[in-house]
């Protein structure tokens, strides 16, 4: 992939993301390493982590529910949907479940505005989303993983 | 996957081939695909530029700035390469156009940026989408593995002797990004500060050299021009409006959908008859018709046409052709403060007036919205927004700046009934005041 830029860094945001999906988050050791192959110093690399929004250098559960609340899910109950996550799993924002199942996060818009309200399960799209699919979502999920 | 919605008034061109496999590159094939990129290699730069020139498009992104135009500003001899950028970074809210485009035609879009290539002699196009939309870059990545396979991309493009390349590349989430400057930053690999107008991108844009920076629905609408024609393009929208545009409307309507109407369709019939209107009996109490950094609208100022100059003389702007649509049940101030806190959150801190404003904005209205709001409070937001207007490097602090004196100078009433410790008209229980 990093044949395609004239210098080495421009593959720095693709790579952290993708190196973010394999690993669960941008560890110290994943900062170095990308730091090396990108002939950057680790500074300069965090950064570029601390910038962007999906870059994360902690993890977070296995399952991550961003709920959109930005205007055009807020006109369809985006920030009720919210509260309801909170409540069902027990955790507020930027939060994860004791078990590091669930981490729940209100995110900005997603660009599924006319699909609202809306969320993303890790890179899943949820749209028109009511609390009785949330529950079940959930619900679904907690079932898969104690099998 | 998004949900196609139509209506008998929509003309389609760009979402023409929306629901008919076309990610399938054969199937894109016998769609006519690949025949107006083979049709702009015969006619040479000069035909194409001023074939889009003669369309009258213009950037779908939110500027509205004429494409035509825009490309004959790159120089025909360069020292440094030359680009062509396809800004697939759609975050303004309101805005999901663009997704459908690459979920369902995204060769039109690889088309399109070819053809720019062609038009302004660059070698490499990149596509840039942002990084929540995963399943879009697998499905943009496929279709570009498989146009070079097919030896539509590559070396020696339908024997003409062009080399041609082109790439997918994926942010990780930021607004500011969609942003001609900071998107230029973001692909090379840094924080996406905006950059310093002039130099233009057009001159001096991605690693030194002149870049042609387009967003994907202006990119994708390049292959129809070149087979229909500038003129018949043109004649489809309005004078100095040309075309169809994808509109994405959401909020309080009966059915919210991306639809792809001509440029100048009205907006009350685009709400009323297009979305079906406001349900459950509500009443309409605005409208915002460009994606959430632009000016709010009363529902006695949308009877006009929805095109970048019709807008422009209600006050408001095109933007992204995002229809947001509020009904009566809405709290202004509760709006405010969202639209607050997304430029808040979404403010990289590089300009001043947009890092200490978005700020201060979101701070008074929270604490406005819970009760804690003092008379001078809705001077003040005004006060804080007009003093970020033009004072930034890119067009943030104004996206910021916008709406917000709009919303305090069509609902002042409303700002009003907030004041003294008195609970938020539109909630039962609103919660306790916090001075």
């Amino acid at each position: 992939m990093s044949t395609h830029y004239p210098t080495k860094r421009s593959v720095l945001v693709p790579m952290l993301l993708y190196i973010q999906d394999e690993v669960g988050c941008l560890t110290d050791e994943a900062i170095h390493e990308i730091a090396q192959r990108t002939e950057l110093s680790a500074l300069e690399v965090r950064n570029v982590v601390s910038y962007y929004s999906m870059l994360r250098t902690h993890p977070v559960g296995k399952y991550n529910l961003q709920v959109c609340t930005n205007v055009s899910c807020l006109l369809r109950g985006g920030e009720e949907i919210l509260e309801h996550c909170k409540k069902k799993l027990g955790v507020g924002n930027k939060q994860s479940t004791p078990d590091g199942l669930f981490h729940l996060e209100e995110v900005e818009c997603i660009g599924a505005c006319s699909w609202a309200p809306a969320m993303q399960l890790n890179y899943d799209y949820h749209e028109n989303f009511t609390n009785e699919k949330i529950d079940e979502l959930i619900d679904g999920i907690r079932k898969k993983e104690q099998q | 996957m998004a949900y196609l919605v139509s209506h008998p008034d929509e003309v389609k061109v760009v979402s023409k081939r929306f629901g008919m496999g076309a990610t399938n590159l054969d199937r894109y094939l016998e769609l006519d695909g690949y025949k107006a990129l083979q049709k702009a290699i015969g006619m040479g730069p000069d035909a194409i530029i001023n074939e889009m020139k003669a369309s009258n498009l213009r950037g779908r992104g939110g500027a509205g700035f004429p494409t035509g135009m825009k490309w004959s500003f790159v120089p025909k001899q360069s020292a440094k390469p030359k680009y062509v950028l396809c800004n697939g970074d759609e975050s303004e809210p309101g805005t999901c156009k663009d997704r459908l485009i690459f979920e369902h035609d995204p060769h039109s879009v690889i088309e399109g940026v070819m053809i720019a290539a062609i038009a302004v002699g660059a070698k490499t196009g990149f596509i840039y989408l942002r990084g929540e939309y995963r399943y879009l870059i697998e499905i943009m990545e496929r279709a570009v593995a498989d146009a070079y396979a097919r030896g539509i991309i590559g070396k020696n493009i339908f024997g003409s002797g062009v080399d041609l390349d082109v790439y997918v590349h994926s942010g990780a989430g930021a607004y500011e990004v969609g942003e001609e400057s900071a998107l230029m930053e973001s692909l090379e690999g840094k924080r996406g500060v905006p950059r310093i107008r002039p130099p233009f991108p057009a001159v001096v844009g991605l690693w030194g050299g002149p870049t042609v920076i387009n967003n994907a629905e202006t990119l994708a609408s390049v292959p129809h021009i070149i087979l229909g024609g500038g003129e018949w393009f043109a004649n489809i929208g309005t004078p100095k409006n040309g075309g169809t545009h994808l509109v994405s409307i959401s909020g309080n309507v009966e059915r919210p959908g991306v639809y792809e109407l001509a440029l100048g369709y009205n907006l009350k019939k685009m709400i009323y008859e297009v979305a079906g209107g406001i349900p459950n009996g509500r009443k309409l109490k605005g409208v915002v018709p460009g994606g959430s950094s632009v000016p709010i609208l009363l529902p006695e100022e949308i009877d006009i046409p929805a095109d970048y100059d019709g807008l422009a003389k209600a006050g408001s702007m095109l933007g992204s052709g995002a229809v947001i649509v509020l009904d009566d049940s809405m709290c202004i101030v509760r709006f405010a403060l969202r639209v607050a806190k997304f430029y808040q959150h979404e403010s990289c801190g590089w300009c001043i007036p947009c890092r200490e404003g978005t700020d201060w904005m979101k701070k008074t209205l929270t604490r406005f919205h819970a009760g804690g709001g003092v008379a001078k409070d809705i001077d003040n937001l005004k006060y804080l927004a007009e003093n970020m207007l033009g004072r930034t490097f890119c067009p943030l602090g104004d996206a910021a700046a916008m709406p917000i004196i709009s919303y305090v100078q069509k609902y002042r009433k409303e700002f009003e009934e907030h004041l003294d410790g008195k609970p938020c008209p539109f909630e039962k229980a609103a919660e306790p005041a916090l001075v």
